[in-house]
């Protein structure tokens, strides 16, 4: 076989790829679009000025990390909420099934990503730091 | 003429440190811009953007290299044999850096009366009026550049490491059967030009309006002498001495600190400099349209011949993937050295009948 063909045709793809705009992204100063979907950071929904959770239970059954912690509690109207609403999110594997269980529709993703860290109990997010942000 | 020293004028001396600097920090700094360059076309090849953080555009990346290289601690292992791992770097980082000495890099300018031809080896004889050089350049260069393999072969040897042996070994196999077909597709263009020496093999070239080159007459020597002078000089798909895949670093695994960068400047310079021996014998050197015309072109020319010919070796690096060691060998002693031999039989029966 002619080994001088592939090699030219070769050098004349890297040539043309010289010319093509490049993907990379300069990360700090430039950043990504996420896209809608993107299942990053948690965040409870709120409504009427309180978080939508019922405290059912079904995000820490179905969750298959067992990063969820809830503790249900009860208000002055008799109704559930959560008193203490936990992720972990050194366990979390972002997989979104608890927004899918959700019956109430009071947890959503984010598209947050940098999640870094400097100690490990930071990574534990409370009920506060899992508001959304209005 | 003004003052005398040993019988030269003294403008011969101001001439020479002049021409000595002006070639020692242009591949200086091509050296240290190549890497640059190199990273910036390969980056772009593979559709990466290649250094951007230091400076504009990364264009201070080559002296941060630099000063990071140069505050790294010196590592010496201790069964290394010390003085031969000492020595290793500055005997691969000098032949590369003389070489230089003998390549024309313009023609003869004029300044106060003092004709200087732009080649660092050579000097107008006003008595005789033509301009001496050293009349075997081209032996000259191919001795320093089997020189460079010492540097490399010592390093392997003295680092006492066996990734460092294996790259030494395979430097030494490779550039030496290398060696015997670049030398023999050199040997056509002697055949035309009848002198070695490089002032005159330029020259020769200038004719039909400076584009008389050697490539058109020996395309085939041409094609042979860069593809073996890549190999010579270890760059990729030759650099099988230090493969990074199999080998670590090669033959510089146990170096840090400046003594690994002289290796990477080693390696730069010959690239520059092989670039520049291919423009002078096969791309007719600093000739061009108008180049005897105008002085100053020259080196122009020239510059801008050796920087295609370190572009067209990033194109390859960024496009062919490494040689396995037997396709190395045989692409090197059954494939470019019959070519080489009959490239020179064929010539000789033309030159005969012509």
């Amino acid at each position: 076989m002619n080994p001088i063909t592939p090699i030219i045709n070769g050098m004349a793809i890297t040539l043309k790829h010289l010319f093509m705009k490049p993907v990379t992204l300069q990360y700090p100063t430039e950043r990504p679009k996420v896209a809608a979907r993107f299942r990053g950071l948690h965040a409870l929904n709120v409504s009427h000025n309180k978080a939508k959770c019922v405290a059912c239970y079904l995000c820490p059954t179905v969750c298959p990390a067992k990063c969820i912690t809830v503790e249900a509690g009860e208000d002055a109207n008799h109704d559930k909420f959560a008193a203490t609403y936990e992720i972990d999110m050194l366990r979390c594997i972002f997989c979104g099934y608890c927004v899918e269980a959700c019956p109430v529709d009071a947890i959503r993703m984010t598209g947050e990503f940098e999640l870094a860290n400097y100690r490990r109990e930071d990574f534990v997010y409370s009920k506060d730091r899992l508001l959304e942000k209005k | 003429m003004g003052i005398e020293i040993l019988g030269l004028p003294l403008m011969y001396y101001i001439a020479m440190v002049v021409k000595v600097l002006v070639a020692f920090v242009f591949v200086l700094l091509t050296v240290a811009y190549a890497t640059y360059a190199e990273r910036k076309i390969i980056g772009h090849m593979q559709v990466r953007l290649g250094p951007m953080r230091t400076g504009w555009h990364g264009l201070l990346q080559p002296i941060a290299d630099g000063v990071k290289l140069f505050f790294k601690e010196e590592i010496i292992p201790s069964q290394a044999s010390t003085f031969a791992f000492l020595i290793a770097p500055l005997i691969a980082l000098i032949p590369a850096f003389i070489t230089f000495a003998v390549i024309p890099f313009g023609g003869t300018i004029e300044i106060a009366g003092y004709k200087i031809p732009l080649q660092v080896a050579a000097y107008y004889d006003t008595a005789a009026g033509q301009v001496f050089d050293v009349n075997v350049g081209v032996l000259y260069v191919l001795a320093m550049s089997s020189l460079g393999v010492y540097g490399i072969v010592l390093a392997g040897w003295a680092s006492n490491s066996k990734y460092s042996l294996m790259g030494g070994l395979r430097a030494s196999a490779q550039m030496i059967s290398y060696e015997l077909s670049a030398g023999l597709s050199i040997i056509a263009v002697f055949m035309l030009s009848g002198t070695l020496s490089l002032t005159k093999i330029v020259e020769l070239q200038s004719g039909l309006g400076g584009f008389e080159w050697y490539i058109f007459k020996q395309p085939l020597a041409a094609f042979i002498f860069f593809i073996c002078s890549l190999a010579e000089i270890n760059r990729t798909p030759f650099d099988l001495p230090e493969a990074e895949t199999e080998l670590v670093s090669g033959f510089c695994t146990e170096y840090s600190s400046m003594k690994y960068a002289m290796f990477f400047m080693a390696e730069y310079a010959n690239m520059v400099t092989v670039c520049a021996l291919t423009a002078t014998l096969f791309l007719g050197g600093w000739n061009g349209p108008l180049a005897t015309a105008i002085p100053l072109l020259g080196p122009v020319y020239f510059v801008a011949k050796v920087y295609f010919l370190m572009f067209a070796c990033m194109w390859i690096r960024a496009t062919l993937p490494r040689y396995r060691y037997d396709q190395l060998m045989h692409l090197g002693w059954k494939v470019f050295i019959p070519v080489a031999l009959l490239n020179i039989v064929v010539t000789g029966i033309i030159g005969f009948f012509i």
